[in-house]
């Protein structure tokens, strides 16, 4: 039986954000939830008919506001990568992973022991691992 | 080919772009057109991170997009042409024959008022785009191949929100 608290006898403690296209946070962080019961370790973040600016403002004061140092984004080519990376520019203790898959949140919602960025860092790995092409068609 | 799409998008290099248009039209170059990119490293470097390593981007100013004009469009690939304001677009139409102008995105701000999903504009971006296809320019909202195109008078009128 493990020692750490579970989420459902203390308050959530919010450790990344997760951002991209279309409902693709919400869906993720559902995900986690589902499979995990931890989801409220991420906050989803939706950016719909937003410019870049007010993409780059929301994320930076949502990472303010939960004090949290780890993003993960859905594509490199994306918005929300592109405005991570202008926050991360003035951050030197943040950490951007882009292109973040399920896997990649799963393991990093269990990383509890590591501090959040290391924990991206070893979750990007296992997220990118965890790609896997079955069956033998051309 | 040549430039095969020319397009307003104040989100610049994103998914839409290097995915959404780019992988349809077998995109292989982007003329990314911006002044302030065009005169920061960091900039550029930030949106050359984004597209992929088969697909060329280059930055111009405007007065300086104009001048390459003819060798982007002599180029054996094909290439979009992507600026981030409906000014700078009117004044590459206005010196280099632009027949054709994508709205792709123009994104909430102060003064503006919403037309479309993914465009709001000034009463002053209004007049810009009225101005274009007055001078014979198509003018029309697309943010994905695939979906409709929005003629500019729908456009303005909001009919399509």
């Amino acid at each position: 039986m493990s020692s750490e608290a579970t989420q459902s006898d203390q308050k959530p403690v919010h450790r990344a954000i997760v951002a991209g296209h279309g409902e693709f946070a919400a869906g993720l962080v559902s995900a986690v939830e589902q499979i995990t019961g931890r989801g409220s370790q991420l906050i989803p973040i939706a950016v719909h008919q937003l410019g870049v600016a007010d993409i780059e403002a929301l994320l930076r004061e949502r990472m303010i506001a939960a004090d949290v140092r780890v993003i993960f984004t859905d594509l490199q080519a994306g918005s929300c990568t592109m405005a991570s990376r202008r926050i991360l520019r003035g951050m030197d203790d943040a950490v951007l992973i882009a292109g973040a898959n399920l896997p990649t949140l799963l393991d990093f919602v269990f990383a509890e022991g590591m501090s959040a960025p290391q924990a991206a860092r070893h979750a990007a790995e296992r997220g990118r691992a965890a790609i896997a092409v079955h069956g033998a068609g051309a | 080919m040549t430039l095969v799409l020319y397009r307003i998008d104040d989100r610049l290099i994103h998914g839409q772009v290097v995915v959404g248009w780019g992988q349809p039209l077998d995109i292989g170059f982007i003329v990314l057109v911006d002044d302030t990119v065009a005169a920061e490293e960091w900039e550029q470097e930030l949106y050359r991170m984004g597209v992929p390593p088969e697909m060329d981007i280059y930055f111009h100013s405007a007065n300086d997009a104009l001048e390459q004009m003819a060798k982007y469009r002599s180029d054996p690939r094909a290439g979009i042409l992507l600026t981030g304001d409906i000014a700078t677009m009117r004044r590459l139409v206005d010196a280099s024959g632009i027949t054709a102008v994508n709205v792709g995105g123009v994104h909430s701000a102060a003064g503006r008022v919403q037309r479309l999903r993914y465009v709001f504009l000034t009463p002053a971006e209004e007049r810009e785009l009225r101005d274009l296809a007055g001078r014979g320019v198509s003018v029309t909202a697309q943010d994905v191949p695939g979906a409709r195109p929005v003629t500019l008078d729908d456009l303005l009128a909001g009919s399509e929100l």
